[in-house]
C-alpha cells in the first residue's frame, strides 16, 4: 500500500487529481459497455 | 453500514444528486459548481472542503461529458485551447479588477449584483432569442451538425456573423467550417475570461452562449467545446484546492458515480433534443439562478440565513425541474422518431 501521506503535498494533490480522472474514465468505459449492452435490448423491447 | 467512510443515505444521496447534475452539465456544459458547493455548504462540509471537492467533482464530470461529446464529434480542440489561452488571461485581469474593488470596500456589493444582472440579462436574451428564433432554429430535432461538418449560413445568429465579418489575420477555421480572426476568438475569450475572474465561477453559462452567439459555434459543439475548457479549468482548480486538504474523495467518488451516467444521458441528449429547446431551458436555468442567487446575496447583506436557504431551495428546484424536462423533452423526441421509424417500416 502506498503512504501518500509520506510525499510532499504537490504530489498528494496529483495523485487526487489523478484519482479522480482515473474513477471518470472508468466510469465512462463501464457505462458505455452497459450502454452497448442495454441498447439492442431496449430497441428489441420497443420495436416488439 | 457507511461504506466509503459515509452513511449509506448520505451515499445514495450523493449518487442521485451527481446524476442531476451530469444531466444538466453534460447538456449545457454548465451547473456543476452551482450546485455541489452550495449543496455540501448546506450539508454543513467546511467552505475549503465544500469548494475544493466541487471542482474536483466539475472536473472529473467534464472529462466523462468531453468524452461522450467527442464521440459525437462535438468538440473543437483547436477552438477549445484558444478559448483556454484568451480564458486564462482574463481571468487573471477579472482577479486584479477584484483585488481592486476590495481595497475601496465595494468588492461584494458590486461582484453579488453583476453576478444576478448577468445570470439574468444572459438567461432573458437567450430564451428571448430561442423564441424569436435568432439562428439555430431551422434545425429542427434530429441528429445536429458536429464540430467537422459545415454549418448552415441560416443557423448563424447576427451578433456572430458582425463578428466573423472582421477579417483581420489571421484567419482560422473552425467549427462547422466558420472562418473567424484568431483576434475576434482571444478578444471573446478573454471577455469571459474576465467576467469568469470577476465574478469568481467556472464561467460554462458565460462561455457557452458566448461561443454560440458571439463566434457562430453550433450550440451542441459550443457545449463540448466549453466542457473541453472546463477539464483544465477543473482539474487546474482541484489541484490547487487538494494542495491544502480541500479535496475529499468519499464525496467526489460517489457524486462521480452517479454524474458519469447523467452527464452520458445530458451530453447525447444535445444530439436529439431541438436546439431551441436546449436555448429555452438553458435560459430558463439562468433565470431561475438569477433569483436564487438575488435571494443569497440579500440573504448575505441583510443577515438573513433564510433567504440563503431559499435561495438554495430554488437552485436546485429549478434545476429538478430543467433537469426533468431535458430528460421528458429527449424521450418524447426519440419515441418520435420511433415512431416514424415504426411507420416508414409499415
Amino acid at each position: 500500500m502506498i503512504d501518500l501521506a509520506a510525499y510532499s503535498s504537490a504530489v498528494q494533490a496529483a495523485a487526487l487529481v489523478g484519482a479522480v480522472l482515473l474513477e471518470a474514465i472508468v466510469l465512462h468505459v463501464g457505462y458505455g459497455a452497459l450502454e452497448r449492452v442495454a441498447t439492442p435490448l431496449v430497441d428489441r423491447i420497443t420495436h416488439a | 453500514m457507511d461504506p466509503f467512510g459515509i452513511a449509506l443515505t448520505t451515499l445514495v444521496l450523493f449518487v442521485s444528486f451527481g446524476f442531476m447534475v451530469g444531466v444538466l452539465f453534460g447538456f449545457f456544459g454548465m451547473g456543476g459548481s452551482f450546485l455541489v458547493t452550495p449543496a455540501l455548504l448546506v450539508m454543513g462540509y467546511p467552505a475549503r472542503v465544500a469548494v475544493g471537492s466541487g471542482m474536483a467533482f466539475v472536473f472529473g464530470t467534464a472529462v466523462i461529458a468531453t468524452l461522450k461529446h467527442h464521440d459525437l464529434g462535438q468538440v473543437d480542440y483547436k477552438l477549445g485551447g484558444l478559448m483556454i489561452a484568451g480564458t486564462t488571461a482574463g481571468i487573471e485581469v477579472g482577479s486584479l479588477l477584484v483585488y481592486r474593488l476590495e481595497e475601496l470596500g465595494l468588492a461584494s456589493g458590486v461582484i453579488g449584483v453583476t453576478y444576478v444582472l448577468l445570470l439574468g440579462a444572459i438567461g432573458s436574451f437567450v430564451t428571448r432569442n430561442a423564441l424569436t428564433n435568432d439562428g439555430g432554429g431551422t434545425s429542427g430535432s434530429g441528429p445536429h451538425d458536429g464540430a467537422d461538418d459545415e454549418i448552415d449560413p441560416d443557423d448563424i445568429p447576427d451578433i456572430a456573423k458582425e463578428i466573423q465579418s472582421y477579417r483581420i489575420p489571421p484567419m482560422l477555421t473552425i467549427a462547422g467550417g466558420i472562418q473567424v480572426s484568431l483576434w475576434m476568438v482571444l478578444g471573446v475569450a478573454f471577455a469571459t475570461g474576465l467576467l469568469s475572474g470577476f465574478l469568481g465561477v467556472g464561467g460554462g453559462f458565460i462561455r457557452m452562449p458566448a461561443l454560440f452567439y458571439l463566434i457562430g459555434v453550433p450550440v451542441p459543439v459550443a457545449v463540448g467545446t466549453d466542457l473541453f475548457e472546463i477539464v483544465f479549468s477543473g482539474g487546474f482548480g482541484a489541484f490547487t484546492y487538494g494542495l491544502n486538504g480541500g479535496v475529499d474523495l468519499s464525496i467526489v467518488a460517489p457524486l462521480l458515480a452517479g454524474s458519469a451516467l447523467g452527464a452520458r444521458i445530458g451530453s447525447a441528449a444535445t444530439n436529439i433534443v431541438n436546439e431551441d429547446d436546449i436555448k429555452i431551458y438553458f435560459g430558463l436555468m439562468l433565470l431561475g439562478g438569477s433569483v436564487a442567487v438575488a435571494f443569497q446575496q440579500a440573504g448575505d447583506y441583510f443577515g438573513i440565513e433564510a433567504f440563503n436557504t431559499v435561495g438554495f431551495a430554488l437552485i436546485v428546484l429549478s434545476a429538478f425541474a430543467v433537469g426533468g424536462a431535458v430528460i421528458y423533452s429527449t424521450v418524447a423526441t426519440m419515441r418520435a422518431q420511433t415512431s416514424v421509424y415504426t411507420t416508414a417500416v409499415d
